[in-house]
């Protein structure tokens, strides 16, 4: 099964398939955008940042607006790849599925 | 094994990218109804003002009946947002969605310079008693806000526009008939793509 190989790991989590799903149709989205997008409490949408960020998949870009932190992220152009890596082998076993 | 889960991973992914992209809680219905509150408004006009104010001549001959129409416009405005703002909220709960969100903010964004811009400027014309060309420039100006915003909502709003700019154009060419024109425009063409918009929204969720 040569398919499979290309699952990522990574992104065999819907929290995280969504954080780089919105990532990729978006060059800049603040901490609070995510959360609400994709439905979240802040520390779960936290630890699921820091396993991308981790894995140099996204970036995290921390700046002020009036004076509150604003953190904004987006994803990293190995994090983008890595991402239509993955979905192009989730179509394939949806392909294989199919054919079956 | 997983076959099922992976299939449901492909369609989540469409539809994150799909919520944060774009502006998608426009409801059909709201276009529909702008277009009647257009033709409502025009019905008034026309009762309103004599035939004379009607025909938009470059000279200002009729300025101050034409001025008239000017509250009149207002109220079509302020309806159709108002019913827009409404339809929407429900729409976006339908969805399970937030309205005032980024992609809300981006599409109003790119929908209002335009927008604002053309509205200013015919204010300008009007404040020189120019009022001829103003139906066309509030239709060309329109259909640019509405292109502008095509790319962060409903993509077949392009239509709508290219549609509005046309008419605005052939307006601006035979400035007479401007109040059937913006008619046209604002009334017949908003109730024609709100309908095709109310329809294929239907399709989705019979």
């Amino acid at each position: 099964m040569s398919i499979i190989t290309n699952i990522n790991k990574l992104f065999d989590h819907r929290i995280r398939l969504g954080i780089m799903s919105v990532l990729m149709v978006n060059s800049k989205v603040n901490f609070n955008s995510l959360k609400e997008l994709l439905e979240l409490t802040d520390g779960n949408l936290a630890s699921h940042i820091k396993a991308l960020e981790k894995a140099e998949y996204i970036i995290v870009e921390k700046s002020f607006l009036n004076k509150k932190p604003n953190t904004q992220y987006k994803a990293s152009k190995m994090g983008k790849s890595a991402f239509v890596k993955h979905v192009d082998a989730l179509e394939q076993l949806f392909k294989a599925s199919q054919n079956r | 094994m997983k076959d099922k889960d992976y299939t449901k991973d492909l369609s989540d992914i469409r539809d994150f990218m799909s919520r944060s992209s774009q502006f998608i809680s426009l409801s059909g219905l709201s276009g529909i109804l702008a277009g009647v509150y257009a033709i409502l408004g025009g019905i008034v006009a026309y009762g309103v003002l004599n035939d004379e104010a009607l025909i938009f001549t470059p000279s200002n001959a009729n300025y101050n009946l034409f001025i008239q129409l000017i509250p009149i416009l207002f109220v079509v405005a302020l309806l159709s947002i108002i019913t827009a703002i409404i339809l929407s909220k429900k729409r976006a709960k339908l969805n399970k969605e937030k309205l005032w969100s980024e992609p809300t903010k981006r599409m109003l964004l790119n929908f209002c310079i335009p927008l604002i811009t053309g509205g200013i400027y015919i204010l300008l014309n009007l404040s020189s008693r120019q009022y001829g060309l103003t139906a066309a420039l509030m239709l060309i100006f329109y259909g640019l806000a509405l292109l502008n915003a095509s790319k962060y909502t409903v993509s077949t709003i392009k239509y709508l526009a290219y549609a509005q700019l046309l008419t605005g154009l052939v307006c601006a060419a035979i400035p007479e008939w401007g109040f059937w024109f913006w008619l046209f425009g604002f009334g017949v063409l908003h109730i024609f793509y709100g309908s095709l918009l109310y329809t294929s929204q239907k399709a989705e969720r019979p």
